[in-house]
């Protein structure tokens, strides 16, 4: 086949700058192997971060074109001709080359409270499968952080970094207040920690994820209702009050750990 | 107290590698209120364990109330060809079920029975539905469910971080590590009263494997080096479906649970050949025509299995077969064929991520037509002979779990043993070290000459202006090694890998590295090469000796079972602690399997 030229984006915290190469392309390839064979041959000390070249572990996520992407799944033979561009995820800080520091979404994994449910009885516990499906579209996530890399609250505004968990973390939060055993309640936490609010529902995290979760339907805007109705409903807000709840508040969860 | 010039950081348990090993290992020694440190080459929940997709065995009884851990045992024993430690494969069936629905405790969401029980699966070489799973992204469940745990409670974990050798003390007893971080290059030391290794596989050294860049058989390598004993090296698993189209997927992993959930293979002449392969050992159990076959998956009492479902070793060598016999598809492979066997709808409930996976990489869409496919390197069932309570290796104050550990498999691993060999030994590695460094046997001193001899090496091939690139070393280190070390083996070409062997030693000595050290893959790879020759050094050096054909060994010139070989595993090991010292292999003897043990796996023939 036809040989392709490659625009990718080389440097470090202290700047940068693209660099063309013009490599040869073979039938069935995706951007990963392309990068690859630019390793191989002219550019060995190449950084990009990749694992499973199977889109099952989410590590070698760019912006091939402009669009976040995942490099192993993204096929050369899809995209428009001409020159082909990859940077970096913009939202987060330079490592080297395509690799950028996403310690900003491990810190925020530390701050989850985790499942709590009641002690398992001896022969395990019992969930339907209709209960569990929720929370298993969540668990697909393969955590390559495209969600957040597109999400313009923290894209475009560094100072949001923190008050503001994204996308990933909010169906985090959402698979676990749908766990059919889960006794925490991180209602509180999600509005005035995690910045729930922020997210004004554009949808550009659901169109980026490769597992195709639906994380604006099905996570967020339930999520934001939830919280609604533990807040600004009068008689829910009273019922929270008058009764001991059967879910932890946000601080008391916060410091229980996990069993 | 250790004077190291580096960065350097203290444990009393450090867990070298993130998966499900090692993520399961930490959470025990952490429970135990030991400081623990956790070091992966990789960001964490990357690890190579995301790939597992059909399940993990464990006989829960909660489809087939028939099936329990006597079953489940001399399964793994007969799958391994009776080459397995059989205290391991009998840990493993007994403690695996409490294993996985502790994991529900944590997280984990499993696909559930009509009355929410955690639902199971069919799958090679196992009499009963045993696979927990969910859908066919088990392994990334069992992945995050371990990686949200360890970050709940608090364990300190080093990412992109990649450990370079074993340090010791003055007595020989294992102290630490050395390593560098990936991101700046800087070198860091750790000293830890107790070291688990979970460093997974080795597949990166063939050309076509399922593994990712990591199988690099870091932990084998420098256990090696330590001191311990390798046993069962020649003992690789060639998974039977890897896509072979387009190569850039070759050997991209296709999920037995395709066929567990009623997928057949045929040839090109559209034939279902898996009943000409039946094995005496498997013909009793196995099904006589299609007809009886398929009465199976509704109802394992109306019909035996169909040999589609017999262990992997068995597949492969099959599909290997009709190939060279001129039965094989346009690219090499035969075909695996769901869509004509299940509705479009049942395909994509069930096999998601392989629906997805074809579809997007071969424009296939497996609820139309069928894949094709062929044999894959995926797992080494060979690694460092451990302890089979504790996990401790033949070196104080070192344990092994995982896929770097060897013994439950013996020469043949069932699929879904891997996941519950995780959590079973996983746990067991965090006991054993935690009870090891409770007892006060933990090393004193750090030896720095070990650190200083380690770096240097490291770091010389940023001087040599001349030297090689090592992606080439890389390149041509796998076609050595999957043409001449490959699925079927024979004696000219295992001793001409030898040979080669040594020449790609030399090449190894002089790689030059072009750049710098912060995140420079190029020096990355320069660092892996070492531990890719140790580990390919032993491969070939026990099927050299190993001649018979047993498991994920077959050889051409030896192409039966010899049960004088079946008395003992083939150990390596080497004094010189270096990678390119000279390795010695001996022979093992097997444990003596008790009386009890040895009706079960009688009884149930």
């Amino acid at each position: 086949m036809a040989d392709v030229t490659m625009r990718i984006w080389r440097g470090d915290a202290s700047g940068g700058d693209f660099e063309n190469y013009t490599i040869a392309q073979n039938e069935g390839e995706v951007v990963l192997d392309v990068i690859h064979r630019i390793q191989a041959t002219e550019a060995p000390d190449l950084a990009c971060r990749w694992n499973c070249k199977a889109g099952k572990c989410g590590s070698c996520a760019a912006e091939v074109n402009g669009k976040p992407r995942l490099m192993c799944m993204t096929r050369m033979d899809d995209l428009p001709d001409g020159p082909v561009t990859v940077t970096p995820m913009k939202t987060f800080p330079i490592i080297r080359d395509l690799v950028t520091d996403v310690s900003f979404n491990f810190a925020m994994a530390e701050k989850v409270p985790a499942l709590l449910p009641p002690p398992m009885p001896a022969e395990g516990y019992r969930m339907f499968q209709e209960d569990v499906e929720r929370g298993q579209e969540f668990r697909k996530c393969i955590e390559c952080f495209m969600c957040q890399d597109v999400c313009h609250v923290i894209r475009d505004h560094e100072e949001n970094k923190q008050h503001y968990a994204g996308p990933r973390f909010f169906i985090r939060y959402a698979e676990l207040e749908m766990h059919p055993l889960d006794t925490n309640d991180r209602r509180d936490l999600v509005r005035e920690e995690m910045g729930l609010g922020y997210c004004n529902i554009t949808k550009c995290c659901t169109e980026v994820c490769p597992e195709h979760i639906k994380i604006t339907d099905n996570a967020i805007i339930p999520l934001k209702e939830r919280v609604v109705d533990a807040n600004y409903d009068p008689v829910a807000w009273l019922g929270r009050k008058i009764r001991r709840k059967s879910k932890r508040s946000a601080s008391e969860a916060a410091v229980q750990p996990a069993p | 107290m250790t004077t190291s010039p580096y960065e350097h950081h203290d444990y009393d348990v450090l867990i070298i590698g993130a998966g499900g090993a090692g993520l399961r290992a930490a959470i025990e020694a952490t429970q135990r209120g030991l400081k623990v440190g956790i070091v992966t080459k990789s960001l964490l929940g990357k690890a190579h364990t995301v790939m597992a997709e059909g399940g993990m065995a464990a006989a829960m009884g909660n489809v087939y109330p028939e099936d329990n851990w006597m079953v489940h045992f001399r399964d793994t024993m007969r799958g391994g060809k009776m080459l397995n430690n059989y205290r391991m494969a009998e840990l493993h069936a007994k403690e695996a079920p409490d294993r996985v629905l502790e994991l529900e405790q944590w997280g984990a969401l499993f696909d559930r029975t009509k009355d929410g029980k955690i639902l199971q699966r069919d799958f090679g070489g196992h009499r009963y539905a045993r696979l927990a799973h969910v859908g066919d992204r088990t392994g990334l469940e069992l992945i995050r469910t371990l990686q949200q745990k360890v970050v709940s409670m608090g364990t300190d974990v080093f990412m992109e971080c990649k450990v370079l050798k074993l340090v010791h003390d003055d007595a020989g007893r294992i102290a630490g590590c050395v390593a560098y971080w990936r991101p700046n290059g800087e070198i860091v030391t750790f000293s830890a009263k107790a070291v688990i290794l979970a460093t997974g596989g080795v597949g990166k050294s063939w050309k076509f494997t399922s593994n990712s860049w990591e199988g690099t058989g870091d932990g084998h390598a420098m256990a090696l080096w330590a001191g311990a004993r390798l046993i069962d090296m020649e003992c690789i698993q060639f998974h039977p479906t890897g896509m072979v189209w387009p190569l850039s997927v070759r050997g991209l992993l296709v999920t037995e649970g395709v066929r567990g959930d009623g997928g057949v293979l045929r040839n090109s002449e559209g034939k279902r050949f898996m009943f000409n392969y039946v094995a005496d050992m498997f013909r009793a159990e196995t099904a006589e025509s299609e007809e009886e076959a398929d009465k199976w998956y509704d109802d394992h009492t109306a019909g035996r299995r169909p040999p589609e479902l017999l262990p992997r070793d068995e597949v492969a060598r099959a599909i290997n077969t009709e190939v060279k016999a001129g039965r094989g598809g346009p690219h090499g492979g035969v075909y695996l064929d769901i869509a004509s066997r299940r509705s479009a709808e049942f395909i994509r409930r069930r096999l998601p991520s392989m629906y997805h996976q074809f579809m997007e990489l071969a424009g296939v869409d497996i609820t139309r037509e069928a894949m094709e496919i062929g044999p894959t390197c995926h797992y080494i069932m060979g690694g460092v002979q451990v302890d089979a309570d504790t996990t401790a290796t033949s070196v104080p104050g070192l344990f092994a779990a995982g896929e770097v550990a060897a013994g439950l498999h013996g020469a043949n691993r069932l699929g879904g043993n891997s996941l519950s060999d995780l959590i079973v030994f996983g746990r067991r590695a965090g006991m054993g070290a935690a009870d090891y460094v409770e007892n006060g046997h933990a090393a004193e001193g750090f030896d720095m000459g070990e650190v200083e001899a380690a770096v240097k090496e490291a770091i010389a091939p940023f001087d040599r202006t001349s030297g090689e690139n090592p992606y080439d070393i890389q390149r041509d280190l796998q076609e050595m090694m999957q043409t001449n070390v490959g699925i079927i083996r024979t004696a000219s070409e295992i001793d001409e890998a030898l040979v080669q062997l040594d020449g790609f030693t030399e090449r190894v000595r002089n790689i030059a590295v072009k750049g710098g050290r912060a995140y420079n893959p190029g020096w990355n790879l320069a660092t892996d090469l070492p531990s890719m020759l140790s580990v390919c050094k032993c491969v070939a050096l026990g099927a050299r000796e190993r001649k018979e054909s047993r498991g994920g060994h077959t050889r051409e010139d030896f192409p039966k079972a010899d049960p004088e070989f079946g008395k003992f595993n083939f150990a390596h090991s080497t004094s010189g602690g270096n990678w390119d010292s000279a390795i010695t292999t001996a022979q093992s003897p097997l444990l003596v399997i008790p009386e009890e043990l040895k009706t079960l796996l009688e009884e149930a023939k």
